[in-house]
């Protein structure tokens, strides 16, 4: 399949595995664009510009799998997390929820979704009210969608603890008792509470140490075979994604780089972003980090305000050339990709190409 | 002789609730134009130790010594230590944003601080230099940006900026805090990749503090794994990652996705950390083991050479032939546990088992 | 059980025996910290036992037969018709002009200065939280309305209003608690709105609206238990504000009015006669001196039992102090009354 993937054009899901399968497409994003408005300064605030958060990106995530979303700031993932979750309203495009339209519904519209859609948050130590009590936090869906109470309730609430590694016996404690590990188990108990069908995890185990971040990796593997949960999985650290996702797409600037299943885009990516990102992600393997390419690009992420014209990635990559200053890449299958590993480039990497090198002298792994 | 040579270093706070201690017998060193990792997680005192080598940590009870070029930095004066902070060492910390001073422009920091420690050199030639320093450290239009504030340079520059002005006066050691956490994974790419090549270009030695065992794959020669305040493991890189004898270093690889010991199913590190006012008995790290034994529980082990070459250390009651994931390794821990575990370490494996993390990956 | 393993016990989760385990509650807490400070508690103790004498008032007036209005001109008035002094004829606090029992007068004061304490700060208290919630929660249209008018209340000028009312209603109890409830309550919600725009951006208001929340509940089972603390501050120091506001209207003439007495009224009585008759003014002064300045303790009291950080300031003064832990006193002020300590193990 070659060519772009527009909305009129799609009648198949991107990413078929041997069929058609639209029925097994939990969400759909098409073509969202957020864009926050920013105030001049004066007396009457004229808006003076736009921050293109997220600038038109479509991804699709499968009942039971994991997409993990990764790019570093200002690359919109939250934001576009947050749209998806009916948290900020978009600005344009459209999200599917099991074939149903939820953009940009108004709160009593989206409630019932909300049953199905869940997060969990970066910020153990913000996300809870450190003035509830803890069986009271997690207890909150059932009381909010009102499917359980009193003592119903509660024994929900324990069975939950019981489930994320929690003592039920600390039902009535404060969040503060807590380690941040725990509380970020309080959070998916939370998030768990109703069964839904998708987690959107926004950097769930970035806040933690090394230690806890394995333990709650695990937890939310055996949750998703458990109860078949399907994760949109966000993180920055590459290879905690490559660890939990199925797919995976790359973001960078608002607009999506390269998406496709994890190895073809972990072994071959095509974007030079994304072989730049690979070659930046430090693996805690010495032989493995000195055996692969170094690319560093130049110059920092540039600001979400004005972004960079035709290929956002432009000014900072190695292969560029005047045709991406001008012409904004389509997403597309590259030549010898496999039909659901997409790239927005007009020079994608080619097998066996190498990049800019550092002007770091080599270190030998072994001594 | 090594550049800088810390012999055991002990810290210690009164605090409301207890003493905290921090820091409790670790020694290393480092030699000129080398890079030692110091890896440790919350709570390790990876921090306070090297705060405590400049002064930079008071009100802590401090024993020990560090040789730094002849001198014991532990007991100069802080005339003294002040006139090597920034000329001899120089320290990088994590957050660029809060150690340079916001109100002030960031090449009129650097030149301060060239001219508070050479006292002969001129306005003029200060600043000078450190427009020639922002420019080596990859500032692009150095001249026009040594003017600026620290808040209009982005987080990659900053951390640049701050490395200049590490720089600016040749030191001898640099100590860099956790300087890239902050950062996203390119700059943080760029910023380590700028290091290692002014490292070479000047033979400056290197302490680099990270919890990150990638960031240590990386650029390190020897890393030093910390464990609630001790040094759990001491060694070259390669040994560090390819043969660990420390459970708690094993522990570390096999749970972090893709590292040179992990596997499909991460296996976690049981428990946390423990408190440092309360420190468990014996082996700090027992109460998380999964190869507790009974003299663990009593006995506090010393860093013993466990490899013939001797760079090899770990804190450990295990053989010493114990190193590595190999399954002839593991099968030499398995003896020395069943032989060394009796009623009383039993009970704290059966605890550890029964964590829902555990997933009974204990030896029993 | 060896030591070791009792220590593994102590650190390890849910190693506790199978009884219910609860949480310390930011309010258990407070109170243990209140109840350590003696000045909080020797307030506490004088306010109950103004409160008590307040209440009993009419027994106090039965048992010396003297009511509060009546005029004893023959044993309440010297031989020249002045005020007689305490001790004489069963006066314990003396005389008014009148030859009313004072004591009795200033008992029935205290009823008087108690009730419009009271109940203006819970009227106070209850609009002011309302307000300052939506307007802070909502933000927008909402806020920009509510705000320009708390702005506006706090800016009147209290007296100028209290009189214009006073002359067009006629002075009276009421008037009295309308105009005192009228200025309280704008200076409760300012704070509360502006507790309730920083805590709206805390990620588990974020969690709370993806659950599903609406904005009431948010608002009230969210964001009210955190605002808790700074509001009870407030309210604890706004009685005695009332009280003094009242004994202000009084004293001009713009509340309570005569023969019913009030502090402020009975001070306004004793401008003529205090050089002759001191106990006209002092009782009355100080019982109000007296009163406001265990509010005030109290409050002082409550404020440092909220915020644990001055605990730890102090027992670290004995001490010397580790410097990883918030660098510096921490501001002794309302606001930092609403951030939770957030000490983790993952403090290095």
């Amino acid at each position: 399949m070659t060519g772009p993937i527009t909305p009129e054009t799609a009648q198949v899901d991107p990413w078929p595995t041997d069929a058609d399968l639209t029925d097994d497409v939990l969400v759909r994003v098409e073509n969202l664009v957020k864009h926050f408005p920013v105030k001049g300064s004066g007396l009457v605030s004229r808006t003076i510009g736009q921050v293109q958060a997220v600038d038109g990106v479509s991804l699709t995530v499968r009942r039971g799998q994991t997409l993990g979303l990764v790019g570093e700031t200002g690359c919109g993932k939250s934001t576009l997390a947050r749209c998806i979750a009916g948290l900020l309203p978009a600005t344009s495009g459209k999200v599917y929820f099991e074939g149903k339209d939820i953009t940009n519904l108004p709160r009593r519209k989206m409630q019932p979704f909300r049953r199905d859609i869940q997060m969990i948050f970066q910020d153990p130590y913000g996300a809870l009210n450190p003035r509830r009590r803890v069986g009271s936090i997690i207890g909150d869906p059932f009381a909010i969608h009102k499917t359980a109470t009193g003592a119903a309730r509660k024994k929900a609430v324990q069975e939950l603890m019981e489930r994320v590694g929690l003592n039920p016996e600390h039902y009535n404690r404060f969040p503060a008792e807590f380690s941040g590990g725990q509380r970020q188990r309080i959070g998916v108990a939370r998030a768990l509470a109703l069964r839904p069908k998708l987690i959107i995890c926004d950097e769930p185990v970035s806040a933690l140490d090394v230690s806890i971040q394995a333990q709650v990796l695990n937890l939310l593997a055996d949750l998703q075979k458990d109860f078949g949960l399907a994760y949109l999985f966000i993180a920055h650290d590459l290879e905690v994604v490559r660890h939990v996702s199925e797919s995976v797409v790359v973001m960078y600037l608002g607009k999506v780089a390269e998406v496709g299943p994890k190895n073809p885009v972990y072994d071959t990516p095509r974007h030079p972003y994304t072989a730049a990102l690979l070659s930046a992600a430090p693996a805690a393997d010495p032989e493995a980090a000195a055996s692969r390419q170094r690319i560093i690009l130049s110059g920092d992420v540039p600001s979400p305000i004005n972004p960079p014209s035709g290929c956002r990635f432009h000014p900072r990559c190695p292969k560029a050339q005047e045709r991406c200053a001008t012409e904004v890449p389509e997403l597309e299958v590259k030549a010898g990709d496999m039909p659901t590993h997409l790239t927005t480039c007009h020079f994608p990497v080619q097998a066996g190409e190498i990049l800019a090198r550092s002007g770091r002298a080599p270190r030998g792994e072994a001594r | 002789m090594s550049l800088l040579e810390v012999s055991n270093l002990r810290v210690s706070f009164p605090t409301a609730d207890g003493v905290v201690q921090a820091v409790r017998g670790v020694s290393f060193s480092v030699d000129s134009g080398k890079t030692i990792g110091i890896v440790g997680e919350s709570g390790s005192g990876k921090t306070v130790l090297t705060q405590t080598l400049l002064g930079l940590a008071p009100g802590g009870e401090v024993s020990g010594r560090a040789m730094f070029d002849g001198a014991d930095l532990l007991s100069l004066d802080p005339a003294h230590l002040r006139r090597i902070r920034g000329a001899e060492i120089a320290v990088i910390f994590q957050d660029p944003l809060t150690s340079l001073h916001p109100l002030y422009r960031v090449g009129w920091q650097i030149s301060e601080m060239i001219r508070a420690h050479e006292k002969s050199v001129t306005k003029k030639q200060a600043h000078e230099r450190a427009i020639e320093m922002l420019g080596r450290v990859g500032i692009p239009q150095p001249r026009q940006r040594v003017n600026d504030y620290p808040h209009q340079f982005s987080g990659g520059m900053r951390q640049r900026a701050m490395i200049a002005m590490a720089l600016s006066l040749s030191p001898k050691l640099i100590i860099a805090d956790e300087p890239t956490t902050a950062l996203d994974a390119t700059v943080q790419a760029q910023i380590l990749d700028l290091l290692l090549r002014l490292q070479q270009e000047s033979g400056t030695a290197l302490i680099m503090i990270t919890h990150d065992l990638g960031v240590v794959a990386d650029i390190a020669d020897d890393v030093m794994v910390m464990y609630a305040g001790r040094a759990a493991e001491k060694a070259s890189k390669h040994d560090i990652f390819y043969a660990a004898h420390h459970p708690y270093t094993k522990g570390l690889l096999e749970s972090i996705p893709n590292s040179s010991a992990a596997e499909d199913r991460l296996k976690p590190i049981t428990g946390q950390p423990p408190s440092l006012i309360n420190l468990p008995s014996g082996c700090a790290f027992h109460p998380r083991c999964r190869y507790v034994m009974d003299r663990c529980l009593t006995d506090q082990p010393n860093l013993v050479q466990v490899s013939e070459s001797g760079t090899h250390l770990s804190a450990c009651w295990l053989p010493a032939a114990a190193a590595g994931t190999a399954e002839a390794a593991e099968a030499i821990r398995r003896r020395a546990v069943l032989t060394g575990r009796n009623a009383d370490s039993a009970r704290i494996a059966e605890a550890i088992a029964e964590r829902p993390e555990a997933e009974g990956s204990v030896i029993a | 059980m060896s030591l070791s393993e009792l220590e593994f016990q102590a650190q390890t989760l849910g190693a506790a025996p199978a009884q219910a385990i609860e949480g310390r509650s930011q309010w258990r807490l407070t109170w243990a910290r209140l109840r350590r400070d003696k000045m909080a508690v020797a307030s506490m103790i004088v306010i109950i036992v103004i409160a008590i004498l307040a209440l009993l008032a009419p027994v106090f007036a039965s048992l010396l037969h003297h009511g509060p209005n009546q005029v004893f001109p023959n044993s309440g008035l010297s031989s020249t018709g002045g005020p007689v002094s305490p001790g004489t004829n069963g006066f314990y606090f003396g005389t008014d002009e009148l030859g009313r029992d004072l004591l009795v007068r200033v008992l029935y004061g205290a009823r008087i200065s108690l009730f419009v304490g009271i109940t203006t700060t819970a009227i106070a208290t209850v609009a002011g939280v309302a307000v300052g919630l939506i307007s802070g929660f909502f933000g927008g249209l909402v806020d920009a309305v509510l705000a320009r008018f708390i702005d506006t209340v706090l800016a009147f000028p209290f007296l100028v209003l209290a009189l214009s009312l006073a002359v067009v209603f006629g002075p009276s109890l009421t008037i009295v608690i309308a105009v005192i409830s009228f200025f309280s309550w704008a200076a409760i919600s300012r704070i509360v709105r502006g507790q309730a725009l920083s805590l709206k951006e805390n990620q588990y208001i974020e969690a709370a609206r993806s659950l599903g929340a609406s904005p009431w509940r948010i608002m009230f089972i969210d964001i009210l238990p955190n605002i808790m603390a700074p509001v009870l501050v407030l309210a604890t120091l706004s009685i005695p504000a009332a009280i003094v506001f009242e004994a202000t209207l009084s004293f001009l003439g713009l509340g309570v009015q005569p023969p019913t007495a009030s502090w402020g009224n009975i001070l306004a009585g004793a401008q003529s006669y205090y050089q002759i008759a001191w106990w006209y003014l002092v009782f009355p002064a100080g019982a109000l001196l007296i009163t406001t300045l265990a509010f005030n303790l109290l409050g002082d009291g409550v404020r440092d039992a909220l915020d644990p950080r001055t605990e730890r300031i102090f027992a670290a003064r004995k001490k010397r102090r580790r410097r990883i832990w918030a660098g510096g006193p921490a501001a002794v002020g309302i606001e930092s009354l609403v951030a939770p300590s957030t000490d983790g193990p993952e403090e290095a």
